[in-house]
């Protein structure tokens, strides 16, 4: 047997596309809007994001069968404290300055709609490996969005991409600034990040048409 | 064959083409089309949207022309200005000039061409995409762009707001009538958060001012606003005339507040804008003014606080500076973001006076709040509206319920009876 049967490959490659938890569920908006500024950023909080969901997935459907259900969402909420400050506390030992960027948003993973609602929808009914496959998914189809966002707004916001100047220097006027280009500084804002958001369903649903619901 | 009579025959051969809402654009721009109506209503109108969409751009080409002078003129100004020349502004002495004119069409055509050819463009485009004709809704907005910005704003920077603007402020909401922003003010608020150097300062509101700057030849030019919001109000050399006659620096065709009035009474005469939208626009600016006078008044706010300069400003004052006449006369009144119901236009068009006003003294970034105090109020047009109708509805409701108290004809009350009822 293949190591991943049809249905578990389906669990990781949906959230990518046809199902993407940022386009098509709009769950997890704030923090595509709050912290996707610059790439790295984006980056780092999509890793972390993958490792709660992960590991949370996993640690969730090993304990379903013993969760009272009248108190699993403190239970799920415990799960995932632990694990988010087990990655604030690694970002603080080891990349300083990258948390103080995304400065809240890292303990606000705990509030990401995605994780409660793949803990409910998916880890209370599942065996351990599907929802790890799950989490892994999931977090992966939030993570593409957050760096196709952050890719956009740091390239068009700040000129750079992971801090590398690739359209040149703004202050020396070389590269594209020598032609009178200039840095949009509309990107860096929330709403823009909203409005790229927005484009991205937008290119989504009309290519695949199946997605536009009736009204 | 004439070239009417071409382009009919030419409109049936390309029927059911790919390109045919192109041509047929290009067709209904230059002449009405020969249709005939088939079923329905056989009675027509000749006040279409084209008419309409002419009628505004008429009443804009004095304030364009006025703009093209007036940026030659406050060019030649700030030259003067930078030797330690004072000059006094006179109509037919150093305003009308050839001088002025070569400068100003120099550098302000170009924004009308940049901004109708992109914006028409993307039109056409989505047209074809989508297949329906293409809406004449942009000719307005195309000559609404150049007059709102600064005279030195870069043509690929205006390019790239009036791509956005369209796109994402019209056609994603489904073209020309179902748009929930005014493109012009969402191409306009690209450009202030996108690229806010370009957008205030000094430097920006005088031709060639920015690439003077820091030469011995530098040049500059702070709006009227500028200088108050800075607290040098006492530096500043316009009279009330200059403000009122529009011989101030600024964006294009913002400045003269009185073609700007001629232009609003020519839309009010020929019943395109909304005369009630317009008088409760002034009303609300002159009420929020004279709160600020009053607050000043009382002495509540003390002289070096960053807001005494814009307080002190005489109420009326504010409608003759900066865009809030422009933006009232053009901007509130377009019919499709505003208000529809006669008094949610009084609440509508209150509010962006009150709001404009507001924003204008307490924005610490940019001494003008008109384009953001209307594009607020066109979210809220459809909330306003909303809330007039429900009103309305219950009213009626309780009349009708009142009503149902059947007095018998005996007692003579059918004539009380008739008139309760709706």
């Amino acid at each position: 047997m293949a190591l991943l049967s049809k249905k578990d490959t389906s669990l990781i490659l949906d959230p990518l596309s046809d199902n993407n938890p940022i386009t098509i569920q709009v769950l997890g908006i704030c923090s595509a809007l709050a912290i996707t500024a610059e790439l790295k950023a984006s980056i780092v909080m999509s890793i972390s994001v993958l490792f709660v969901m992960g590991m949370g997935n996993v640690v969730i459907s090993l304990m379903r069968n013993i969760i009272p259900s009248k108190i699993r969402i403190i239970v799920q909420l415990v799960v995932v404290a632990t694990l988010v400050i087990i990655v604030d506390q690694v970002l603080k030992a080891f990349a300083y300055e990258l948390s103080k960027t995304l400065s809240v948003f890292v303990g606000l993973i705990i509030t990401n709609c995605i994780i409660m609602g793949r803990f409910e929808a998916f880890a209370l009914a599942n065996g351990t490996w599907r929802s790890f496959l799950d989490g892994i998914g999931n977090a992966a189809g939030y993570g593409v969005i957050l760096i196709i966002i952050g890719f956009f707004r740091e390239l068009l916001g700040s000129g750079t991409l992971l801090g590398y100047k690739v359209l040149g220097d703004p202050i020396a006027k070389t590269g594209l600034y020598a032609i009178g280009y200039e840095n949009n500084g509309f990107m860096l804002l929330s709403p823009m990040a909203l409005i790229v958001v927005g484009l991205i369903i937008w290119v989504q649903r009309s290519r695949n048409k199946d997605l536009i619901e009736e009204n | 064959m004439s070239l009417k009579n071409n382009l009919h025959q030419l409109k049936e051969k390309y029927k059911g083409k790919k390109m045919a809402p192109a041509f047929n654009a290009l067709h209904t721009f230059l002449y009405s089309p020969n249709e005939t109506t088939h079923s329905g209503s056989h009675i027509r109108v000749v006040d279409d949207l084209k008419r309409n969409m002419n009628t505004v751009i008429m009443s804009l080409i004095p304030v364009l022309l006025f703009g093209i002078f007036n940026a030659g003129y406050q060019h030649y100004a700030a030259v003067d200005a930078a030797k330690g020349i004072a000059r006094e502004a006179s109509l037919f002495g150093n305003f009308i000039t050839w001088e002025n004119f070569i400068m100003g069409a120099w550098t302000v055509l170009p924004l009308v061409i940049v901004s109708y050819g992109v914006g028409l463009t993307i039109e056409f485009i989505f047209a074809v995409i989508k297949g329906h004709e293409v809406e004449e809704g942009y000719l307005v907005t195309g000559m609404l762009v150049p007059l709102i910005v600064p005279i030195d704003t870069p043509l690929w920077m205006l390019a790239v707001a009036v791509v956005f603007g369209v796109v994402i402020g019209k056609e994603i909401f489904g073209g020309t009538g179902m748009n929930i922003l005014n493109p012009a003010l969402t191409i306009r608020a690209f450009l202030f958060f996108a690229y806010p150097t370009w957008m205030s300062g000094d430097k920006v509101w005088v031709h060639q001012a920015v690439d003077l700057a820091g030469g011995p030849d530098a040049i500059s030019g702070e709006t009227v606003l500028g200088y108050l919001a800075q607290g040098r109000g006492a530096e500043m050399s316009y009279s009330v005339a200059d403000m009122f006659f529009g011989f101030i620096p600024g964006s294009v065709g913002e400045t003269s507040t009185l073609l700007i009035l001629l232009g609003g009474l020519f839309l009010l005469f020929t019943k395109i804008a909304s005369w009630r939208i317009m008088l409760s626009a002034v009303i609300g600016s002159l009420v929020m003014g004279l709160i600020f006078n009053g607050v000043v008044a009382a002495g509540w706010i003390p002289e070096y606080s960053t807001f005494y300069g814009l307080m002190s400003f005489a109420y009326w004052k504010h409608l003759i500076v900066g865009g809030l006449a422009f933006g009232i006369v053009y901007m509130a009144t377009d019919p499709v973001t505003g208000s529809q119901t006669n008094r949610g236009k009084w609440i509508y068009g209150f509010l962006i006076g009150f709001i404009s006003v507001l924003i204008r003294v307490f924005n610490p970034a940019y001494p003008e709040g008109v384009f953001l105090a209307i594009l607020l109020m066109n979210v809220f047009a459809p909330t306003i509206d909303h809330y007039v109708v429900k009103g309305n509805i219950n009213k009626r409701l309780k009349r009708a319920k009142n009503a149902m108290v059947l007095p018998t004809d005996g007692e003579g009350k059918a004539e009380e009876l008739k008139a309760e009822t709706v």
